[in-house]
């Protein structure tokens, strides 16, 4: 069974979303709703990692299997400003759509499975990650065209 | 200790405080500095009686029909006007909204018309100094500055910043402007920091803005609750409606739920008094008694709403004893004030500023319309919500799309909606900016501090005493990048940091429509011309429309009136169909006697008293105003994922949980700061300060806090304090009293306009931050800390304070306090 692998990959991204958008609320501190609401979602990323504890633990990652981690370079911009800003608003929606995908694959699992405790608790995870989503593409949609025709 | 002192003050100075300003021609029903609600004229479910409240300096030598501007009660009057100035006013007793009366500012308000120091020409900076120039060099430069920055950077280098203060048929005018002509999607009003949670609420709930009662549910409603709404101070007239029917038989029970024991508080059946940013503990605690407790309308609910299930589900940890625990709220008041809202059979809610600029703003609000609605209390006489405006023409801003609104309440997300303006402009659809939300007040201000506006055209609002954190809006607005255009009747901080000035003309110099908070449209005819080169704002923004040559599609000018009643009736068009209806209205019919409430038209030719009375809301898809937010992070909701819910004409039960304020006391700053407005004053007293009767009566800020604050810091009354936030430091002479320990009260009215001796702005200490649905500023909290800076020395601003200590509890013992 390799379900450990995807549960501990979806894991590692929603550790990684905590991490990103609390650097991203500090960095672009100066756009205040940026500030308040990228925290707000990190502390969503880390009730997911909460809730997803129990069921790493059940399913552990097969040890021998390969590390299965997208290589990327993300949030690299030392920059500040709008731009920046888009770009890292940017770099957050990949990752966090990455989480919605494992969300996907795993409620498959489930419900092969025919496990309803794990259906209910990613049917949940994913709508809130969604919430995350919606929330970057609405912030994403907002900052173009100004960063991008009038950007400085 | 404040109580003892003022009691002696007053008895020692009522006729001399209160009878100074009589001029020997002067005539007044009433004084309503000394008594600001004025006689009773009890009654129960009847028409409100009449009261004529009138106040003239001179006999006139004629009226001009009119209605107040100086809140968003919108109450029709007369200017009294004699040899081409004005020399009074009066009430209208026809008119249905105030049946005669007027409030402090409304008596006194239109002295500021004549006030020697009306700005009467234009002016540009010039070598750093601004200096007195033509019509024709001030538009001249602004045009060139225009389409420059158009040819650099596109209109996206450009936004507006207007006001609640002009009128419908200017805000229309400006709205195409800005929409059609140049296609900037950065416009918006200070709307913004007074109303936006109010037409976000309306929107979040009902699919649309639009209140859905009237004040005549007041005749009649056996329950009032004000939340956060200090109605007594904002809202004279709708107060004296209220104590009129405290007066008669059937008196209603009032609850109310504000931090600050306020002159509404005091008439309160059951006052809730919640810390400073725990209303959504305490309205989730209400509407989870009423649904224990079974109180609701099942059928209604069923019939006519969707979303119960997840509402009963966020709401029903929101016990009692977990209320009291996070606000403060004894759980027996809580429990008394759900007992009456869920077995009334009629019920009058209000919300304001309490709401509107606290944390969870929009969620707090659409609470309010909640209980309403599992009540089944909603579309009938008695029964109102009166999401409030802070301002006169609020409504104007929000209907006609000079904010970040779409004309007649259409949908920035709903393509027809798009298509419907652009055929009616004649202008292709993708002019029109809907790729987006339109860019909010506090989002334009930061494009112009990172410098991605380049231009910012400011009418009527005074955004350097307004906005919150004054450093570093005075800092933008500075910006050598900025180029800043400020259009008003007065000198103020902000035209101080303009680059153009613009002298405008003022209410009694134009003529134009108000739309007041019960959707009572009221037409305010010219009664004399303005001062000086003064120019109206409607013909200050067809200028700049001329000068820019905006044209239609075809090549004709895109703006094709010249006049307000020419505006009106292409407005009327705008509205037509959708629920803010216009068409059934005239100028002719808005002249014959009281105001016309919105829808008018056809089917309702004398307008509507109530919205919903079929239980049909304005939510199907291709009508609403908003596909919705996502009430905790303001994440827009696509078209598509709206019509996969499409609740086809049934109203939203939506709600959140709880976020504590993003900037709670702690051991550095350990106090809450609250800000608000005085019964005298209006925004940032650009006329009620140059009224000398209502300047007199409150002529200074001061800080209000508890006794026991006082004695902790070693504050006595009068004694000047420094409260500091992070953002910046004030002084303030102490007023010690009615108020709760932990929490202090500035209100927000004075600037430095006429006393820059020291730094005493409100907002020089506010968050930037906002509501994420909204976008209201977040007014109502912020940590700061206290200490003595200088003993009560009895002159100077502690003279003031004790004047106004006296006029306050004067007032309070007229309330029966």
């Amino acid at each position: 069974m390799l379900i450990g692998n995807y549960l501990q990959l979806a894991f590692d991204a929603e550790k990684e979303a905590v991490k990103a958008f609390n650097m991203i609320a500090g960095k672009h501190g100066d756009e205040p709703d940026v500030y308040q609401t990228c925290q707000l979602l990190a502390s969503w990323s880390q009730n997911h990692l909460n809730e997803l504890k129990p069921w790493v633990e059940k399913y552990p990652a097969r040890p021998d299997t390969t590390a299965d981690k997208l290589e990327r370079m993300m949030f690299d911009n030392e920059q500040k400003g709008s731009f920046a800003l888009l770009r890292d608003l940017h770099d957050l929606w990949i990752l966090v759509t990455e989480i919605d995908i494992c969300w996907t694959v795993l409620l498959q699992a489930a419900d092969g499975l025919r496990d309803k405790e794990m259906k209910t608790t990613f049917v949940k995870l994913q709508e809130s990650t969604k919430r995350q989503i919606a929330w970057l593409q609405t912030r994403i949609k907002q900052s173009a065209p100004q960063t991008l025709i009038v950007g400085v | 200790m404040f109580r003892y002192t003022v009691y002696r003050l007053v008895v020692a100075l009522p006729n001399k405080l209160f009878q100074q300003y009589q001029s020997i021609n002067m005539k007044q029903t009433r004084d309503s500095i000394a008594d600001i609600w004025g006689e009773r004229t009890p009654y129960y479910n009847e028409q409100w009686p009449e009261r004529l409240d009138e106040r003239v300096t001179e006999e006139p030598d004629h009226w001009v029909q009119a209605a107040c501007v100086l809140c968003s009660t919108g109450c029709g009057m007369d200017i009294g006007v004699k040899d081409g100035k004005i020399v009074g006013v009066r009430g209208r007793g026809v008119d249905a909204v105030n049946r005669g009366r007027l409030g402090p500012k409304g008596l006194h308000g239109w002295i500021a018309n004549h006030s020697p120091d009306r700005l009467t020409k234009p002016m540009i900076r010039r070598g750093g100094q601004l200096q007195e120039a033509s019509w024709d060099e001030a538009m001249d430069l602004i045009v060139q500055k225009s389409k420059e920055i158009i040819d650099k950077h596109t209109s996206l280098g450009i936004g507006f910043y207007t006001s609640g203060q002009l009128f419908l048929e200017e805000y229309y005018t400006l709205g195409i402007i800005g929409k059609a002509g140049l296609g900037t999607p950065h416009m918006d009003g200070n709307t913004r920091l007074c109303t936006a949670t109010s037409a976000a609420a309306l929107k979040v709930t009902f699919g649309s803005d639009g209140q859905p009662g009237s004040y005549t549910d007041l005749d009649s409603a056996e329950v009032i609750m004000h939340v956060g709404h200090n109605t007594a101070s904002q809202h004279t007239v709708l107060w004296m409606r209220i104590l009129d029917r405290l007066e008669g038989p059937n008196p209603p029970k009032l609850i109310v739920i504000d931090p600050r024991e306020t002159y509404t508080a005091k008439k309160a059946t059951v006052h809730l008094a919640p810390r400073v940013g725990t209303n959504i503990p305490v309205l989730n605690g209400l509407l989870n008694i009423i649904i224990k407790e079974g109180l609701i309308d099942h059928n209604y609910i069923n019939a006519h709403t969707v979303g119960f299930e997840e509402l009963k589900a966020i709401v029903s940890k929101w016990n009692p004893r977990l209320v009291e625990e996070v606000s403060g709220v004894p759980a027996h008041k809580l429990r008394e004030a759900a007992l009456l809202l869920g077995s009334t059979k009629t019920l009058v809610s209000t919300a304001l500023q309490g709401v509107y600029q606290s944390m969870q703003a929009t969620a707090s609000a659409v609470q309010v319309n909640n209980i309403h609605l599992i009540r089944g209390l909603i579309g009938k006489p008695g029964c109102g919500i009166y999401q409030m405006n802070g301002q006169p023409t609020a409504q104007n801003t929000r209907e006609t799309g000079a904010d970040g609104d779409l004309p007649g309440f259409r949908n920035w997300g709903n393509k027809e909606h798009i298509n419907e303006l652009a055929k009616l402009w004649n202008v292709e659809p993708d002019t029109i900016p809907h790729w987006a939300p339109p860019t909010h007040a506090m989002q334009i201000m930061r494009f112009c501090e990172t410098g991605a506006i380049k231009m910012l055209w400011i009418s009527a609002t005074n955004p350097a005493v307004s906005m919150p954190n004054l450093g570093r809006m005075r800092k933008l607005l500075a910006k050598e990048d900025l180029f800043v255009v400020v259009q008003d009747a007065f000198k103020t901080e902000t035209t101080q940091l303009a680059d153009v000035v613009l002298p405008a003309a003022i209410w009694g110099e134009k003529t134009g429509c108000t739309t007041n908070v019960d959707r009572t449209v009221h037409i305010c005819h010219k009664a004399i011309e303005p001062p000086g080169e003064a120019r109206a704002d409607l013909d200050i923004f067809i200028d700049y429309a001329r000068r820019m040559d905006l044209k239609d599609k075809d090549g004709n000018p895109l703006i094709k009136w010249n006049t307000p009643e020419e505006a009106f009736e292409a407005w009327k068009e705008c509205t037509r169909g959708r629920p803010c209806d216009y068409t059934g209205m005239s100028y002719a019919k808005l002249s014959e006697g009281s105001g016309i409430q919105w829808p008018c038209n056809e089917k309702y030719p004398n307008g509507t008293p109530h919205l919903y009375t079929d239980g049909v809301f304005a939510t199907a898809a291709d009508y609403c105003e908003s596909y919705g937010h996502d009430l905790e992070t303001g994440a827009a909701q696509t078209p598509d994922e709206y019509k996969l819910i499409d609740p086809k004409g049934k109203a939203f039960l939506k709600s959140v949980d709880y976020q504590p304020p993003h900037e709670e006391p702690d051991e550095e700053y350990p106090l809450w700061l609250t800000t608000g407005r005085l019964v005298y004053h209006f925004h940032t007293r650009t006329k009620t300060g140059r009224a000398k009767e209502l300047q007199n009566a409150a002529p200074d800020s001061y800080v209000q806090l508890s006794a026991e604050d006082a004695a902790k810091y070693d504050i006595e009354d009068g004694d000047m304090v420094e409260i500091s936030s992070r953002r910046g430091t004030v002084f303030q002479p102490a007023m010690v009293g009615l108020i709760e320990p932990g929490l202090i009260f500035i209100p927000f009215h004075y600037g430095y306009w006429d006393n820059d001796n020291r730094s005493r702005a409100a907002n020089e200490l506010t968050l930037t931050e906002w509501d994420p649905v909204s976008k209201q500023p977040h007014f109502k909290y912020a940590a700061v800390r206290i200490r003595k800076a200088a003993d009560n020395t009895n002159d100077g601003p502690s003279a003031a304070l004790a004047h106004m200590e006296a006029v306050i509890d004067h007032n309070f013992k007229m309330e029966g306090a």
